[in-house]
């Protein structure tokens, strides 16, 4: 298969106007969910999916991926001006970044991010028009057997390797596979967990239930603590660099990228760990270290080059195996096969005009993105002045149209509220949601490629272990199990030696340093942005133990 | 924090692992109640993976419980509009949570375009605005045009309930 010229075929797909006008639209409604807080690309995709049912496949696509990569541009906008991330993988952006805006440095701030992103969007795009074919080739060759144990190594990796708390991470996992049961089996018919309710039989649409936790859930969690007093938006002109910026972000932004994307395209990767190791390496490189806790430029360009590229490269799994890693990959994955489209290895194969197309957007859609970020970036800043009861209310309206419009029944919305609560009570005791989403996606079929396999082997379980490449597999998935417990034991046995919280890959020093840069920026955030940065310091420091738990094996 | 809400606090949790545990329970229940003969080409059956999910929940359930007792707790998820220095105030929610309700009990009888009115002003009321007018011609606009907008550019005919004829 010629990459080029396929890639040239995508382009022509890709630049009909029609095509063009959905990649337009996918891209500034992106920006606008990724700058409005209460909004992400995951929900926005779950909520337009009933809506796209009228369009071409091809035509949906390119406007998801223009939600999925402007979602990204969107939230750099928000952690610069505000102080206030909306997503964990723009935490570290945080960091240096809204120094930068206090120090009335936000346009040039905005500028490195957007530019950054561009470059690391472009490469990483090509990055996955080059490696996923390669991928697919080693995927096709897979049996079985393998193929189940790497949907069970991205649903645990999920789960165990990001958030703080894995119990809870679990605990997710189960509600959304316990969800995922509910309606006919596939192959036996017999209803499950339907308590004899016609309408669950067949089983819950997964828009009711993504809007429901996403949308819903937000909705209701967010109206429980509603900030009164609104937060301070740092105004800002028109983006733009000197050339000493210039000089100072470059570099970082190719780092960021070699960062960005093996994580992005690893079953657990996600962009947390690869924004902060972007971070700890553009302080350590930096010729200007002072100015980190300050404002430097590095801190801004390094990690969202990483985000971007991460983002990219969580499409690699996605379309050459059919594994989303994280929320917008698993809503797309549903979408495919709410089109009818199979997902997997086979899907280059058998939707290649469709595949070619997506990546040809994902250039298209990252220029356009650069060409509306930058010069309308004050524009954008407005829009977090919308009066927030107007915004969740708004959400409220959409999403319950959104998931009355699936099948018209008013079912469907008590289904949404009962989730929704359940989403709010996920928010308040720390339970992550992704786990519960990609147990509702992944988990019928897991279930389903179980029961294929050992049909395959007349029931025989030791048929799972019978390709080399499984084995290998389950050895990871156990030793990123019971890697904690080792941990633990390992220091209770030499209690002095590692004091807890401080022991990695990484030399001490830079962590504690790290740390503490952190705290100085909890210091000095003002009583106001006190508890937004204390929860910025959170999120990084889960961070940090995820991407222990991610090398040590 | 005096040491009975904190005490109240760690309680609260305890639900989650109720709960967990509840829904353990159900799904074993459900599949126990599921009746498959045996059969070649579906030898893992519809029961294994109900069994396995059950397994996992109710593990859960009770390390949950025992981290709690033990003052685990989880991380309460912070956001760009959310203020965690005071409280839950359900004065918000629970009106909020009543509009959705209204919406759900109407949308079949009043239509789309009413129920949808209801549900936006009544959520934007809840959660503080006191424009009622101005709220009122906002709520009405979004409604009317999301029930053309969907009847024309999408064909989806929302219900039109009492308008019925008239729009």
């Amino acid at each position: 298969m010629d990459v080029f010229s396929s890639l040239m075929d995508g382009f022509a797909t890709a630049l009909t106007p029609m095509n063009f006008l959905y990649a337009v639209i996918g891209v500034v409604l992106g920006t606008a969910v990724g700058v409005l807080p209460g909004l992400g690309p995951a929900m926005t995709v779950a909520l337009l999916l009933p809506v796209t049912q009228v369009l071409e496949p091809t035509s949906a696509f390119i406007m998801f991926a223009g939600i999925y990569y402007g979602g990204m541009y969107g939230g750099s906008t928000t952690s610069i001006l505000l102080n206030t991330p909306g997503e964990s993988s723009s935490v570290v952006t945080a960091i240096e970044g809204h120094k930068m805006a206090k120090a009335g440095r936000a346009a040039q701030a905005l500028a490195t991010a957007a530019i950054g992103s561009f470059v690391a969007g472009t490469i990483g795009t090509t990055l996955l028009a080059v490696c996923a074919p390669i991928v697919v080739k080693f995927a096709v060759s897979l049996g079985s057997p393998s193929y189940f144990a790497i949907m069970i190594l991205a649903l645990l990796a999920v789960t165990a390797v990001l958030g703080s708390s894995r119990l809870r991470g679990f605990a997710s996992l189960g509600l959304g596979l316990a969800i995922g049961l509910v309606g006919m089996d596939s192959v036996t018919g017999q209803r499950r967990l339907t308590f004899g309710q016609p309408l669950l039989t067949d089983g819950l649409d997964i828009v009711v239930v993504a809007v429901a936790i996403f949308a819903v859930g937000e909705a209701l969690w967010v109206a429980a603590h509603l900030r009164r007093t609104p937060a301070n938006i740092i105004p800002v002109g028109q983006p733009w660099m000197r050339k000493q910026d210039w000089k100072r972000s470059w570099k970082p932004w190719l780092r960021g990228t070699v960062y960005g994307f093996p994580f992005g395209a690893l079953p657990a990767g996600g962009a947390e760990i690869p924004t902060f190791l972007s971070y700890v390496t553009e302080k350590r490189l930096s010729k200007h270290p002072e100015e980190f806790g300050k404002g430097a430029i590095e801190g801004v360009a390094g990690p969202e080059a990483a985000n971007n590229a991460a983002a990219a490269g969580t499409l690699t799994p996605l379309l050459a195996m059919g594994l989303p890693t994280n929320a917008t990959a698993a809503v797309m994955l549903a979408a495919f096969t709410s089109y009818g489209i199979q997902p997997g290895p086979q899907l280059f194969e058998s939707e290649g005009p469709l595949v070619w197309a997506l990546i040809a957007s994902l250039f298209i859609g990252n220029f356009l993105l650069l060409v509306i970020n930058l010069p309308l970036a004050p524009l954008w800043a407005k829009l977090l002045q919308l009066p927030r009861p107007y915004l969740y209310a708004g959400i409220l309206f959409f999403a319950t149209l959104g998931a009355y419009s699936v099948n018209l029944q008013a079912f469907d919305l008590v289904i949404l509220l009962a989730l929704g609560a359940l989403g709010f009570m996920m928010r308040r005791f720390g339970l992550p949601v992704l786990p519960l989403i990609l147990g509702v996606i992944l988990g019928p079929r897991v279930e389903g490629q179980l029961r294929k396999t050992l049909q395959l082997f007349g029931g025989d379980p030791s048929g799972l272990l019978s390709e080399p490449i499984a084995v290998g597999i389950y050895i990871i998935v156990a030793i990123i199990l019971v890697w904690p417990l080792l941990l633990k034991l390992w220091r209770r046995s030499r209690p002095q030696a590692v004091p807890a919280g401080t022991a990695g890959p990484l030399p001490q020093d830079d962590q504690a340093q790290a740390g503490s840069d952190l705290r100085m920026a909890e210091a000095d955030g003002g009583a106001n942005d006190g508890s937004e940065m204390a929860e910025a310091t959170g999120s990084t420091n889960q961070s940090v133990h995820a991407r222990r738990r991610q090398e040590e094996p | 924090m005096t040491s009975l809400t904190s005490r109240l606090k760690g309680r609260s949790e305890l639900g989650v692992a109720l709960l967990l545990g509840a829904a353990g329970v159900l799904v074993l229940w459900d599949a126990a109640g599921l009746v498959t003969p045996y059969s070649k080409s579906d030898p893992v059956g519809p029961k294994t993976v109900p069994y396995i999910v059950a397994g996992l929940l109710i593990v859960c359930a009770v390390m949950l419980a025992i981290n709690v007792m033990r003052g685990g707790q989880g991380e309460v998820e912070g956001g760009e509009d959310v203020d965690l220095s005071h409280p839950a105030d359900w004065k918000t929610v629970l009106p909020l949570a009543g509009a959705f309700v209204a919406n759900i009990l109407l949308i079949d009888w009043t239509g789309w375009v009413i129920s949808g009115t209801v549900l936006f002003w009544g959520s934007v009321w809840a959660l503080g605005s006191r424009h009622y007018v101005r709220d009122g011609l906002i709520s009405v606009a979004l409604s009317l045009l999301t029930f053309y907008g969907f009847y024309l550019g999408l064909g989806i005919s929302l219900p039109a309930g009492l308008l019925e004829g008239i729009l």
